[in-house]
């Protein structure tokens, strides 16, 4: 299934280990030199005035605009905002399916009449049923939460599900047999030994609800949010407050990247096998 | 025998649950269509999304704003594998090239492609450019951080026997590095395709064009097409589906799965 793969990673490159200090002071040039060129090919283009400025600004301006925004408040005002209703989305999401994929896991016929179900709803894109939740929710806040922890749930539940049905047979048996319950079976033999699973499916659906929040924003007109600084800045030509809210969420994300998905690699890469020594 | 007899009727009984589960869940929105709680427009039964489906199929505007969805998708989806695998063999290879590319890449890549919706439009302009784009830059990491995984995960050993049995560092490429990286490329193939379906659909709809499935979709709104707009979400899903299943399955098989890298998983 699609969504038991959607590896991303997050490498920085690798230094010779020489004296500490001085390997510490390489890795970090390595990794500043590439946004410097990069940087700097901006600065050129954008001071030779072959755009007009207003459509490619400096980046003196746009971190001018960046701390302006900062200090008035009205960036953090959208970030928090957008990180609410990622994170409402989003719980909703691990409830719904967390619960549902236990339920699928664990009984034969809830699997039997739920998932064709999942299965004919998950391969649609999210964003396809946008307008579809604007209609019948109306725009803000309810149709953007509801709409993130749709698209989301379906990672949750799938790995949830395969979860439940990896755990060992034999596990269940020896427990059983040691007098368990069902109550405590669950507790002590089925959660845990699906936890990583599950864990890895809250994972992909954090990574795709965070993906689709920014252009539902745009989309559901709410009245703040990251996604609709961006999208209200083009009205006005707002080039700089546009890239400043790309800057925000480009932290947002690898900051979502570096504590959340770092280790998404070891639950794919590592248990299919494929990785030898290599690294 | 027994065993064999009960796994039969066991799978037999999952497709009728499968049928019924379909079955009562397309009743339960038809029950509610017709019951008249919410207005017939937002709410519209399955005869007539079926029927303005199969209108939109016969007077070949379905078909024309998929052509123009998957022009957009093609174009960026293979521009992606084109520059990313590429840029992930050199990346994987030198170490001069990773060190230079991998920061930006690290960077770069969690910022949802969405969000350079309203800066491409600026750019570039409302259309098919803008479109491609996005697609292009939702679908490149996944192929670029795919490819080079595979490339550093090719067994040391296979490369150090070519070596000693006298390949070039031709041969080597074509013939142990890329086979042997190839399982990751499929990986990356399928997850940026995956990347590039939602995105163009995203797309369509913010930098609106005059065609597209996700334009048809968000325009329909204006004019509570509802039946319109769930008409392109089957068509959309359907696509998603046909490639997923069946132009990388067969991907699959025709390489990796010949060539013995990798086992079907179980059915």
């Amino acid at each position: 299934m699609a969504y038991a793969a959607q590896g991303s990673m997050a490498l920085t490159a690798p230094a010779p280990a020489h004296d500490a200090a001085g390997s510490w002071l390489r890795t970090v040039g390595w990794n500043v030199f590439p946004f410097v060129v990069v940087g700097g090919i901006w600065e050129i283009v954008a001071h030779a005035g072959i755009f007009p400025p207003a459509l490619f600004p400096t980046l003196e301006r746009v971190a001018a605009t960046f701390v302006n925004l900062t200090i008035s408040g009205i960036l953090p005002r959208h970030a928090i905002e957008t990180l609410l209703r990622l994170l409402s989305g989003f719980a909703l999401a691990a409830v719904f399916g967390v619960g549902l994929g236990l339920i699928m896991g664990r009984s034969r016929a809830a699997e039997d009449y739920l998932l064709p179900i999942v299965s004919t709803l998950a391969p649609i894109p999210g964003l396809a049923y946008t307008p579809l939740f604007l209609l019948w929710f109306g725009p803000g806040d309810v149709t953007t939460v509801l709409l993130v922890g749709f698209v989301s749930c379906f990672a949750v539940i799938y790995n949830t599900w395969t979860g439940v049905k990896a755990v060992k047979e034999i596990w269940l048996r020896s427990a059983q047999s040691m007098g368990a319950d069902d109550r405590r079976l669950f507790r002590k033999v089925i959660l845990p030994g699906a936890l990583p699973y599950i864990f890895s499916g809250l994972r992909l659906g954090l990574a795709q609800a965070w993906r689709v929040l920014v252009a539902v924003e745009m989309l559901a007109a709410v009245n703040w949010g990251l996604g609709w600084l961006i999208f209200g800045a083009r009205k006005f030509l707002n080039t700089d407050a546009m890239l400043a809210g790309i800057v925000v969420i480009a932290i947002i994300g690898l900051a979502l990247e570096r504590l959340v998905f770092k280790r998404l690699e070891d639950y794919t890469v590592v248990r299919w096998g494929m990785m030898g020594s290599g690294t | 025998m027994i065993a064999a007899e009960f796994r039969a009727s066991a799978s037999l009984r999952s497709i009728r649950r499968a049928v019924i589960a379909l079955l009562a869940a397309g009743a339960a929105y038809e029950l509610v269509a017709r019951s008249g709680l919410f207005p017939p427009v937002l709410f519209p039964a399955i005869p007539a999304v079926l029927g303005t489906l199969s209108d939109m199929l016969a007077d070949g505007t379905m078909l024309a704003h998929t052509a123009s969805t998957l022009f957009r998708v093609l174009v960026g989806f293979g521009a992606a594998i084109l520059i990313g695998t590429p840029l992930g063999v050199l990346m994987a290879r030198f170490q001069p090239v990773e060190r230079f590319f991998m920061p930006l890449v690290t960077a770069l890549m969690p910022i949802p492609s969405f969000s350079l919706v309203p800066l491409f439009m600026l750019w570039f302009g409302i259309g098919d450019l803008t479109t491609i784009l996005i697609v292009f830059y939702a679908a490149t990491f996944p192929m670029i951080i795919n490819t080079w995984t595979g490339v550093r995960a090719v067994n040391p050993l296979w490369l150090r026997a070519a070596g000693a049995m006298g390949a070039d560092e031709k041969a080597l490429f074509r013939k142990v590095i890329i086979p042997g990286a190839f399982p990751f490329i499929i990986t990356g193939i399928r997850q940026a395709f995956l990347r590039a379906w939602i995105a163009v659909v995203g797309a369509e709809m913010i930098a609106a064009s005059d065609w597209g499935l996700g334009w048809v979709i968000f325009d329909a709104k204006e004019f509570l097409n509802t039946d319109v707009m769930m008409a392109s979400i089957v068509v959309i899903g359907f696509l998603g589906f046909v490639f997923e299943r069946l132009v990388f399955g067969a991907l699959e098989r025709a390489t990796v799965l010949r060539w013995g890298m990798m086992r079907q998983a179980r059915g």
